[in-house]
């Protein structure tokens, strides 16, 4: 393990609920609270300036039924973390990021689209790979794959 | 056309009056035909001039996650060509790549060589593709011209290893398709021979042509710190000054083995895309003859029957063989249950693979960090401030391919 990655678990653990390697890539669990907080850290004391990405995970049935997943890089010391934060069903919610990097503007929306992901403090969540009035989120497990929502009607004879 | 029939718009613009009172709202595309790609781009404009814009891709989003998500393992190869089909195989490696990391799979000699002679050899695809088409709405069909031929002999190249010549679906998880055809070096030089010619003419034509500063220079400019902040890699966050490159800065394949530069610009302008895309074409050229020189012999594929496919005549005169064969196909290669994001320098910037399995042949998801798309939320800053018409050099040098930004 680098040495930055090793000092960003000596600092970081305590905020996470445990810190591990995985493919070179060091993962943080945390609670939905810390999310803020702990990139914060990341970005200003430990140079991890590009956000790479964000996305979620479905995991039906389980009580936090969504793991949304963040990934960051640092153009300095070329090392990737991962931030895990677990959501429930009920309040799929967790903070935006747009404070700390413009760049989750759009991947937010992206989040939000597809598996209904609400990142509070971004002031634009609207649709983005989806149209305006699609209903549902496509890449939840309980969307049907097969599903049609044509903006434009079929006509007579198609379908 | 009455009330219940007509079409709704798939998309609310970010604003509907204007900040000045004599400006105007214009809606540019989706399908304008100076962009190349279907996007749509609301602008206010002050006469000729861009006060504001809202970039909207999505128009061909088609469910790529969705329904990697009920396919096996190996069996989504063909819709990860589909992302950006400027350069396929970047994509098909990068992917199987991920996989094979999950899975604890090494993959041949003579594999990672040839993985990267193609990924540079992709890459100058791409690039020619991207570069052409932005001179070409410049006006500069000559140079189009040059650099398009090229890039034909390179596809058709392609389709001699491949049999398609755009979406080649050659990656395997543990290998490749097959090795390479009788001749097919030989050729390639001749194609580096000829990429040597046409190069040097349209430097000659357009490196200090008049027309060409006056429309790019201090066009579409992007600060370094701003290009960092909105989640530039690749290209566009090298022509700011950044030499950040993950083929330098965190080898894979064979990249740490290789002698090559990562060419950076000065200001972050139109030009500067240009310039360190011809740069870096230059760079990928000396890489392949680097590769080639050093192309070891062997078997293009691991032999491992966890992912490998049996050959063809045990097959048909092997018990064992014919199950391994049905069961790779019908219930795919086991992935290990965990995650991995692995990411490939791809022609664009960063190209990463997030991937989940729960154990098993097909992946729970399958997610893209696609440089197309993330590029295009920070579009809206190199577009405002200059002219209406600065949009379509300025989109070129972006070079959005909406296969991967949309998926």
């Amino acid at each position: 393990m680098s040495d930055v990655l090793a000092r960003v678990q000596g600092e970081l653990a305590p905020m996470a609920q445990g810190a591990s390697m995985s493919h070179g890539i060091l993962v943080l669990p945390i609670a939905r609270d810390s999310l803020v907080p702990v990139v914060r850290r990341l970005k200003s004391d430990f140079q991890f300036d590009l956000f790479l990405d964000v996305t979620a995970v479905d995991w039906p049935g389980e009580p936090l039924r969504f793991e949304v997943v963040h990934h960051f890089y640092s153009t300095r010391h070329f090392v990737r973390v991962r931030v895990k934060t677990r959501v429930a069903e009920q309040d799929p919610t967790v903070d935006s990021l747009v404070s700390l990097y413009d760049s989750a503007r759009y991947m937010e929306r992206e989040c939000h689209d597809m598996y209904g992901i609400g990142f509070r403090g971004n002031p634009d969540l609207r649709p983005i790979l989806l149209y305006e009035g699609f209903v549902g989120h496509p890449l939840r497990k309980d969307y049907p794959k097969q599903k049609e929502q044509p903006l434009v009607p079929y006509r007579e004879g198609e379908k | 056309m009455s009330a219940e029939t007509r079409i709704a718009n798939p998309v609310r613009p970010a604003f509907d009056t204007t900040l000045r009172e004599d400006s105007v709202i214009v809606s540019i595309g989706p399908s304008h035909p100076a962009t190349h790609g279907t996007i749509q781009i609301f602008t206010e404009l002050d006469g000729e001039k861009v006060v504001r814009a809202d970039v909207h891709c999505g128009y061909l989003h088609r469910g790529f996650e969705k329904e990697c998500e009920d396919h096996t393992w190996h069996n989504l190869i063909p819709y990860v060509d589909r992302l950006n089909y400027c350069s396929a195989l970047i994509n098909d490696f990068a992917y199987c790549d991920a996989v094979e990391q999950m899975m604890g799979v090494a993959i041949t000699p003579r594999c990672k060589y040839l993985r990267t002679l193609l990924s540079e050899y992709s890459r100058l695809a791409d690039h020619l593709t991207c570069i052409a088409a932005s001179l070409m709405e410049l006006g500069a069909m000559t140079a189009f011209l040059y650099l398009v031929m090229l890039r034909d002999w390179i596809y058709e190249h392609l389709a001699d290893l491949t049999g398609a010549r755009v979406t080649y679906t050659y990656g395997r998880i543990g290998g490749l398709a097959r090795d390479l055809p009788d001749g097919w070096l030989t050729r390639l030089d001749e194609i580096l021979g000829k990429y040597e010619e046409f190069v040097d003419r349209v430097h000659g034509l357009m490196d200090r042509n008049r027309i060409f500063i006056d429309r790019t220079r201090d066009v579409g400019v992007i600060s370094p710190t701003e290009a960092v902040n909105w989640g530039y890699t690749g290209p566009i966050l090298r022509s700011t000054g950044v030499a950040r490159d993950l083929r330098k800065d965190t080898p894979y394949l064979a990249y740490a083995e290789l002698d090559f530069e990562v060419p950076v610009g000065i200001k972050g302008d139109n030009y500067d895309r240009y310039y360190v895309r011809m740069r870096e074409m230059d760079e990928s050229v000396h890489m392949i003859r680097q590769l080639v020189a050093m192309l070891p012999d062997g078997p293009v594929s691991v032999d491992d029957r966890r992912c490998t496919l049996p050959d063809k005549k045990l097959v048909y005169t092997e018990i064992e063989s014919l199950i391994n064969h049905f069961k790779l196909i019908m219930e795919g290669p086991q992935v290990p249950a965990g995650e991995i994001y692995v990411a490939h320098e791809s022609a664009n910037g960063e190209l990463g693979f997030y991937l989940v399995s729960t154990g098993g042949g097909t992946p729970w998801k399958v997610h893209v960090r696609a440089p197309s798309f993330v590029h295009m939320g920070g579009a809206h800053r190199m577009l405002e401030g200059y002219q209406l018409a600065d949009i379509i050099p300025t989109f070129g040098s972006i070079n959005m391919i909406g296969g991967e930004c949309d998926r």
